[in-house]
Formats: C-alpha cells, structure tokens, sequence
C-alpha cells in the first residue's frame, strides 16, 4: 500500500504519563497513518493501555505531544477529545453501564461524524443485541459485552478506532467473527490501533507492530518483516 | 372512627407526602450523581418559599422596582433563582470536594444552611410571615363526594405528583437521563465517549436545588414563610431518602409519598407517635436493609 501518501492522524511524541505518583509511559513515539491498522504489543503492566489511555485523557497528568488529526490534544479535556479526533475508544474492562440497557448502551456515545452504522446496521450485524436490547448492560455475556463495547463505537462515525484487548477471555467462535469485523472495517479504510494479548489474532491483521516495554516503544516492526524477527518478537514477548 | 375523618388525615398526610417526595428526589438526584450529601437542600427549600415572598411582597420597598411577582410567576422565578444559586455553589466550592470524603460535603453544605438561615433571621421574624398570594382559583374548598378539601392542596398533590413523575421519567427513559446513569456510573469513559460530564454535574445540582425551591414557592400559601421551615423539614426528609435508598430515584419519589401517608395516619391512630414514626421505620430499615428499600447493596 501506498502508505507514505496519507494523512498521519495519529502522531505521539515524547509522551509521559503518570498515576499519581507512578509515572508509567516514558517516553512514547509513535505514528499512524489513515487507514493503517497497528498493534501494541508487549507484556502486562508494559504502558499499552496506559497509551490508549492517555490519548484519551484518562490518565491523572500526560506530558509530551499527542496530535490527532493534526490538532494537539495534550492538554484538552477529556470530553472534547473524542470530537476533534473522530476516535472511537473500546476500554479493556469493556465499559458496559449496568445501569443502561442494551440500547442506551448502543445510543450513549454522541454522534462524532456523518457515515456511522446506523443501529439497524448494527442489530443486523450482531443479532444477538438486537435480540437482548432491552436487557440490563451487565447481563451479556462476555463475548456480547464485547460486541457491544465495540458496536457503540462504529454507530458514532468515529474512523480512528482504539481497540484494547477486545480478544480478551472470548471464545475461538467469537474471535472469529471479531477477525472477520476488523477486516472489514480495515477495507472501509477505518485506522485502527490494536492493544493485543493474542498475538496470533493480530499478527495477520496489522500493517505494523509497535514491541512496548517499560513505558516506550523499543522496536518497530512492519508486517513485511514479522518472519524476520519473529525471534526477536518472541524473546521480548517472552512466549 | 369515621372513615371521612382517616380520609381527610390521608390526603393532609399526602400532601405532606409529596413535600417529602419532591425534596427527596433532588437530594437522591444529587447524591447520585454528585456523590454530595446536600445538608443545604433545606435551605434550598426555605429560600424558593422566600424568594416567592419578597418577590410579592418586597420588591418595590427592597429593591426599588414597581412590580410583583405572583404564584404563578413564582412558580417560574423562585427555581430559576434557586438553580442559579446551586450553580455557583457547585462551580465556586462543592466541585472542590469530590475526590475528598463525604463529611467534607457535608460540612460545606451544613455551613451554608447555617449562613442562609442566619441572613434571612435576620431580616425575617422567625416565627414565619404568611404568603399573601395565593390566586384566587386554588382558594376555597373542593368537594371530592366523600370530604371537602383546600382546592390548593389539591393542586399542591397534583402539581408535585407532575414534576417528580416528570423528573422520574427523563431521568430512566431519555437520552439526557441514559447520559446522567452513564455519568454516575463511569464518569471517566463516558467522558471520553464526548459527553462533557463536568457540566452535566453542574446542571444537575442545578436542578435538584431548583426542585427544593420549587418545592418552596409550593409550600408557602399552606406553611408560613420563615427561615427555619427548611431546618424543620430536612431531617424528616434525609429520614426518607434513608428509607428509599440513597441515590435510588424511584424509591425518594415512592418512599416520601408513602411516608406522608403513615405519618397522616398515625396522626388518627395514635397522635403522640406522629412525629416519631418516620424515625421509627428508618431505625427498622436500617437493621434489615441498610441499603434501603429501594437502594442496591454495595
């Protein structure tokens, strides 16, 4: 792909970031360019989340540079951030609201841009939420609290999508058809940023692969060159 | 014992019911959302029932303006101006004391009843001045077949019954209210979702000091306006929203209505109990359901 030709929407430079007194990223870089789906891979506790986190604002204090879209986000609110950058945001823990039902859960986050899944498109593509809509959030299974977590985010018109660890405890059958989504929304030119456990999940479905530990990038790694320095991946990876 | 004489304590008791309800369901309101004990709700309460008063009675004497603001007006003016004050007392000190312990709220929020009471004593003969403006159409009596009763008690019943089912329905069936629930929930990804979260607090406050001065303006014509009649009112109420569940909506509205009722009707059972009942059943709740009747357990 023709990758040097397309907008970077998403550029970290330099970033730090802390939990009140633990200062957890050390120094982040990295880039991504429309339409590119990309992974942060590394072990527990390495900053992946943290990253997904403080470019969304939710950690206590962030230094350093994150532009989305070209515009700075290092010191706007939370709140305004998902706006500027069209980004859609699924949390590790999911973030289903038990006090919502299915379909406020589905119609809470606000409307980013045109062009989002409608909520028929949604129930079509997962049928199992259109079937337990009026059902408590927190009464889903796993793998449907998963789905949801995600479709929320389509249904906003957000492009840029920040996964983290969508994978997590779901069944071989749902990993599947989650596979089959990312690669179409891959074809709908969506960039995404994956936090991923699975490596076998991710590895056929990014363009590149950012190896974090300790709070930094220390290696880069383009799909291209993944049988090369598989090696290398698993000795950091420690699998 | 008559049944026209348990009716009539009835309906008074409802009528007390719905002043327990609508104060019940903004501190709820606010608790749920703010995690904030408003100890100054009662002067929230005494404040709307003032500023209908001086609205009426004052303005031309106190501030030099030749007009009047009746009950109808009232009804539109005392929330506004009572949500206003909510407002800056949100964004000036309560936003301050989230991160901290629930006594810190409290005390804050204590402190201001005390400084409002102390301003309007001052001013105010404490033993209450009567509400001069009620409309002429809620004046007299309403023959309901069975007992005849104030036609502006009537209206008071029907009137609240309105706003706490409104609040109620906006709060569990709107979009607003989905983000409210989202917003007590997880405040941080809702946030992050694009909802500015700190305003909708702000708001809420707002509101749930303009429904104790709502719940003002509509008790002045039956109690005389003084500054204590919050005081008086706030503990019975805290007893309610104990009752109901902290932070439980439904459960303010339905535990405050239903409260007024056994309180009336103890009133014709045994009187010397009447004040004492609502305490009595918290004291009960409290050993059986700490959560309240209504609340989720943590």
């Amino acid at each position: 792909m023709q990758s040097e030709n397309r907008q970077e929407l998403l550029r970290i430079e330099d970033l730090n970031a802390w939990y009140g007194e633990s200062h957890i990223l050390h120094g982040m870089n990295l880039s991504v360019k429309e339409g590119e789906v990309i992974t942060l891979l590394g072990r527990n506790g390495s900053g992946r989340t943290t990253t997904l986190k403080a470019i969304m604002g939710l950690v206590q204090r962030r230094t350093g540079s994150i532009k989305v879209r070209g515009t700075e986000v290092i010191r706007m609110p939370s709140h305004r951030i998902a706006h500027v950058g069209r980004l859609g945001y699924c949390p590790e823990e999911r973030g289903i609201f038990a006090s919502l039902d299915v379909e406020e859960n589905l119609k809470l986050p606000p409307t980013l841009a045109d062009g989002g899944m409608t909520i028929d498109d949604i129930y079509e593509m997962f049928p199992n939420l259109y079937e337990r809509r009026l059902s408590q959030g927190s009464k889903l299974s796993g793998g449907e609290q998963q789905m949801l977590a995600v479709a929320r985010i389509l249904r906003t018109g957000a492009t840029l999508l920040l996964l983290d660890e969508i994978t997590e405890g779901l069944a071989p059958v749902i990993l599947k058809s989650l596979d089959s989504m990312i690669r179409k929304l891959r074809e709908k030119g969506f960039t995404i940023v994956l936090v991923e456990q699975n490596f076998h999940f991710a590895a056929p479905l990014a363009d590149r692969h950012y190896v974090i530990e300790h709070g930094k990038v220390i290696e880069t790694i383009d799909a291209s060159e993944l049988e090369a320095k598989q090696e290398q991946l698993n000795r950091h990876l420690s699998v | 014992m008559p049944i026209s004489v348990i009716l009539a304590q009835a309906l008074l008791g409802l009528n007390v019911g719905v002043f327990y309800a609508m104060l019940s369901l903004g501190l709820a309101v606010i608790f749920g959302l703010l995690n904030i004990i408003n100890f100054a709700h009662g002067a929230m309460y005494m404040l709307g029932a003032f500023v209908a008063l001086i609205g009426y009675s004052y303005l031309e004497q106190w501030f030099g303006i030749s007009a009047q603001i009746g009950f109808w007006g009232s009804l539109i003016v005392a929330p506004l101006v009572v949500g206003a004050l909510g407002v800056l007392i949100e964004r000036t000190m309560l936003k301050r004391l989230y991160d901290l312990d629930h006594i810190y709220g409290l005390l804050l929020t204590f402190g201001i009843t005390l400084i409002l009471q102390g301003l309007f004593s001052n001013y105010f003969n404490v033993a209450g001045t009567p509400y001069p403006a009620t409309p002429d159409v809620l004046n007299g009596v309403m023959n309901l077949g069975f007992m005849y009763f104030p036609t502006y008690r009537i209206f008071a019943i029907v009137f609240s019954l309105v706003v706490c089912f409104v609040t109620w329905y906006v709060i569990e069936h709107t979009r607003l209210g989905s983000r409210l629930r989202a917003g007590v929930e997880n405040p941080q990804l809702t946030q992050a979702f694009g909802i500015n979260v700190p305003v909708m607090i702000t708001l809420t406050f707002g509101f749930g000091a303009a429904l104790a001065g709502l719940a003002g303006v509509l008790a002045a014509p039956i109690y005389s306006v003084s500054p204590l009649m919050g005081a008086d009112l706030i503990i019975v109420v805290f007893a309610v929203v104990v009752i109901g569940g902290m932070g439980s909506i439904m459960g303010a509205i339905l535990s405050g209505l239903a409260l007024g009722l056994i309180e009336g009707l103890t009133k014709v059972i045994y009187p010397p109990a009447a004040s004492t009942v609502i305490f009595f059943l918290m004291v009960l709740v409290l050993l059986f359901r700490p959560a309240g009747l209504f609340g989720k357990e943590k």
